[in-house]
């Protein structure tokens, strides 16, 4: 395993899907190479904060405009 | 063991922070569709009020256009409603959900940006994705920022991926949808999923570099 090759498994070990003689043959590599651990770091924490964040409150208004197209659908105002 | 407090309109207290949205599924999703698909509209009013904000955000993200996004949450409701009777719950129904207002946006980009959407073009996969010069985050980068920035930042950042890349990368890693289920919304297949995540992953890594890097914030 070398610089260039991790690229190509690190979709499947990000996602631990790699069987163990793969996975082990990265983290030899990950242990002697700052860059790739670096970066399967940092790409972690990416997909670890995009997943983390809360969706923000919708405006009054949009909320208010979906309930008025539910209550159209559904038959009566929401509680 | 203590109830929850209640406040005088029987709501939990607000001091009872909601458990995330992934969390809640898990538990009474499956109770909430039965009841809705029963007939009982407060059942199906109380997963739309749990999901709106996530398929607004979802929605958001894949347009890019406010007036869409809304279009489309609205649609995906009333599609959602409409169709309850065929969900098999084979899936979650949030997952399903999600690939109602996936289709509707879908719909609604390439109606703006019709030579500029497909999701299903060849992308390269060069080996130019990996940067030579790397800096550590630290452990907790996003601390450094207040809530309302980081939502900013994320945000910018993820506009910022072409529709092929952004797509799948809400798809996967913020609606949490497997690879497979990813696949089948956008009708894409397993190797093309996973080759454009790796590729959105590793771009929105390089855009947050420049908020995260340590050097820059101590
Ligand atoms: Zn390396």
């Amino acid at each position: 395993m070398n610089c260039k090759t991790l690229v190509v498994e690190l979709e499947d070990y990000l996602d631990e899907e790699l069987d163990s003689e793969l996975r082990t043959s990265i983290e030899v590599h990950l242990a002697k190479c700052k860059n790739c651990k670096l970066i399967v770091d940092t790409t972690k924490k990416t997909i670890q904060i995009f997943c983390n964040s809360e969706p923000a409150p919708l405006s009054e208004d949009t909320r208010h405009r979906l309930h008025d197209a539910l209550v159209k659908k559904l038959g009566r105002p929401r509680a | 063991m203590s109830t929850p407090k209640m406040n005088a309109t029987g709501e939990k207290s607000p001091q009872t922070r909601a458990p995330l949205p992934s969390q809640v599924v898990k538990e009474d999703e499956p109770i909430l569709v039965a009841a809705a698909k029963a007939g009982d509209i407060s059942a199906f009013e109380t997963l739309v009020s749990r999901y709106e904000r996530k398929i607004f955000r979802l929605a958001q993200n894949i347009t890019q256009n406010r007036e869409d996004a809304e279009d489309v949450m609205q649609e995906a409701f009333l599609k959602a409603y409409e169709h309850l009777s065929g969900f098999q719950g084979n899936s979650r129904f949030y997952t399903w959900l999600v690939r109602i207002a996936v289709n509707q946006a879908l719909m609604k980009l390439r109606k703006r940006r019709p030579n500029q959407v497909s999701i299903d073009e060849d992308v390269n996969t060069g080996n130019d994705l990996i940067p030579r010069e790397i800096e550590d985050w630290g452990p907790s980068p996003e601390e450094r920022y207040k809530q309302s920035e980081l939502a900013g930042i994320l945000n910018s950042t993820i506009a910022d991926l072409d529709p092929p890349f952004r797509i799948v990368f809400q798809l996967r890693d913020i609606e949490e949808l497997s690879t497979e289920e990813t696949a089948e919304a956008l009708g894409l297949s397993v190797p093309a999923v996973k080759s454009r995540l790796l590729r959105a992953r590793l771009k929105l890594r390089q855009k947050l570099d420049r908020y995260f890097r340590r050097s820059e914030n101590q």
